[in-house]
């Protein structure tokens, strides 16, 4: 009970800090995000229409999560200097892998009959993308974006280190002082709560761009479906 | 309307999918492939529309070669109508159908009315046009995926096995349903199966193929009649050909060879000796060239017994004969409709050749049931 009020304490005395703080982390989550939306996606269709380049683009996307971010932040760092743009940067890299793979996942799923009754009435291959690939994959693709914004928002925080500024700087403030639990509380409730707000946010826009997606089930496998 | 002229398909490895075809298809003919899988029907069919492009020779359709037409507009002229349906499950019903003529740009209005007109083609109500495709019957989803094939008007559609993954009655009733669709409108259809039942039932000419070659290329009933080799006689089955005999019979292979016939001058009294003497109670009457006039039976003896004295008096002309080569098809429809006991068959002179009577069609009958062994076997084959 003392640490949660003392949790209190900090944000009725630094509120607008703390809200500041909880902005300029997700900004940088949504920035990253956002590039490795623009780069990937368009890369997740190349390869799922050139299979053969699949396993080297995936595996290369692969070797780039392993990465420590601690350790990541740092190389960055050597190239890039410190600030909020090597961050980003680092977050780019980190979403690429699930929005890449999701997108050749959704993309190489949609049914082989759909894109050949497509084809055969007479789409252009551009048609084929936007009417029949791109709606069939949104619901993957889309899931691949929320696993890119949750996972960002995660590492975000350690962007502290490189001085970037967010939610990390509070927790790491915490961890220097001589009992700051609640310091610590003070940074960790509210991203935590960022990264559960962001999944239930991408959830809603999810729905609401795919039509008709509570039926999926009756997709493909129509064919079989008797009178 | 369409023309293949020496087309092969020839893959890597020298593997010839198609080999040489060559023929050609009238506007509003209904023409199935067909042949064991791997034959190449189905290569052959997406070879008109481009999705598979042949290695040497042409394909013309209305006298236009196909590799000179960009094939995204070749394919919006062409209908195309696949096993798996294959109805986009995100759009609605009316989506699906006005899709051709949404990629030719066809104003909004004008979709929806054409997708309303389509769906009372096949029995749909226009509520279905709001409708997506995974709350309708396999059955419903087909017949959208042939309307959508129809929706720009296109001339001519492919269809590739199109009813091989609904069940038996939901099929039975589709083909129905869709050849007289197909009359009604008078398209030209290309259709790919390996059913022959359905061939059979749906085809004006079947292609029947084998190893990327065009075996035989006949009317339904031509090739139960003369199957051009036994691999066709064993592609149709025995027991096909065996039904389809009353059906492809023709009426000189079942007929009495020796009718029971008189010349006009024949006294009255002597055509009473010989219907007594042969059992029977009509005469057919001949001239001296055996020419078919007219027959007298008893009754009509007894009324102008006393009148007459020779047969051409009272002689009967209003006879109605069938011309030899007559399929017994058609010979039984009439005995059933006009009540008629006999026909007479008579040659392109009007020779008389014979008579089939009501017991020749029983024989027809008793084959059909208790199958070969009674001597029918040799006069289809032969």
């Amino acid at each position: 009970m003392e640490t949660l009020r003392e949790v209190l304490y900090y944000y009725s005395e630094n509120g607008w800090y703390v809200w500041d703080q909880f902005f300029r982390q997700f900004l940088m989550s949504a920035y990253g995000v956002l590039f490795a939306a623009i780069v990937g996606i368009p890369i997740g269709i190349f390869i799922a229409h050139h299979n053969r380049l699949s396993p080297w683009v995936l595996s290369l996307a692969n070797i780039i999560q392993t990465i420590p971010s601690l350790a990541m932040l740092a190389v960055l760092m050597l190239v890039m200097g410190l600030g909020p743009n090597t961050v980003v940067f680092s977050l780019f890299l980190y979403s690429l892998l699930p929005i890449i793979k999701n997108t050749y996942t959704g993309i190489r799923n949609v049914d082989h009959a759909l894109l050949e009754s497509g084809k055969g009435m007479g789409m252009t291959k551009f048609q084929v993308l936007r009417m029949v690939e791109l709606p069939l994959s949104l619901s993957v693709i889309m899931a691949g974006l929320r696993t890119a914004l949750i996972i960002t928002i995660g590492v975000a925080t350690i962007g502290t280190f490189i001085g970037a500024g967010g939610l990390g700087d509070i927790i790491l403030r915490g961890t220097n002082a001589s009992n700051g639990t609640a310091i610590i509380l003070a940074g960790a409730i509210p991203t935590a709560l960022m990264a559960i707000i962001a999944d239930f946010l991408m959830g809603w826009l999810e729905k609401k761009l795919v039509p008709g997606r509570k039926k999926k089930k009756a997709w493909g496998t129509s064919a079989e479906k008797i009178v | 309307m369409l023309k293949f002229d020496h087309v092969s398909k020839i893959y890597k490895k020298g593997k010839r999918a198609v080999d040489d075809l060559t023929f050609e298809i009238e506007q509003g003919e209904f023409i199935v492939l067909i042949g064991p899988s791997g034959c190449g029907k189905t290569t052959t069919m997406k070879m008109i529309n481009r999705l598979i492009e042949p290695t040497e020779g042409n394909i013309y359709l209305n006298g236009e070669n196909i590799l000179d037409i960009d094939p995204v507009k070749l394919r919006r002229k062409i209908g195309y109508v696949i096993q798996q349906i294959g109805l986009f499950p995100h759009m609605t019903i009316e989506q699906n159908i006005s899709l051709v003529p949404r990629l030719l740009k066809w104003p909004e209005e004008k979709r929806r009315e054409r997708a309303k007109s389509l769906l009372t083609l096949v029995d749909m109500t226009p509520d279905f046009l709001d409708r997506f495709p995974f709350e309708l019957s396999g059955g419903q989803q087909q017949r959208i995926g042939v309307l959508r094939a129809l929706a720009a008007d296109q001339p001519l559609i492919l269809m590739d096995e199109p009813f091989g993954a609904l069940d038996p009655i939901t099929r039975d009733s589709l083909q129905s349903e869709f050849k007289k669709l197909q009359q009604k409108l008078g398209k030209t259809i290309v259709f790919v199966t390996h059913d022959m039942d359905e061939a059979l039932k749906l085809a004006d000419r079947i292609a029947i193929m084998k190893e990327g070659r065009l075996i035989q290329f006949d009317t339904p009933d031509e090739i139960l009649r003369n199957p051009a080799n036994t691999f066709v006689e064993e592609f149709i089955g025995k027991e096909r050909l065996a039904q389809a005999r009353p059906h492809i019979q023709t009426v000189d292979q079942i007929m009495n060879q020796a009718p029971v016939a008189v010349n006009g001058d024949v006294s009255l009294t002597d055509a009473i000796k010989i219907m007594k003497n042969r059992r029977v109670d009509t005469l057919l009457v001949i001239d001296e060239e055996r020419k078919l006039e007219g027959y007298i039976d008893v009754e009509n003896i007894d009324i102008n017994r006393k009148k007459a004295k020779v047969v051409s008096e009272i002689v009967q002309r209003d006879i109605y004969a069938v011309k030899t080569g007559t399929l017994v098809r058609d010979t039984i429809r009439k005995f059933l409709n006009k009540g008629i006991k006999y026909v007479p068959v008579v040659d392109d002179e009007h020779h008389l050749v014979g008579i089939v009577t009501r017991a020749n069609l029983v024989d027809v009958v008793y084959d059909s049931i208790w199958g070969e062994g009674n001597g029918v076997e040799n006069g289809v084959h032969s």
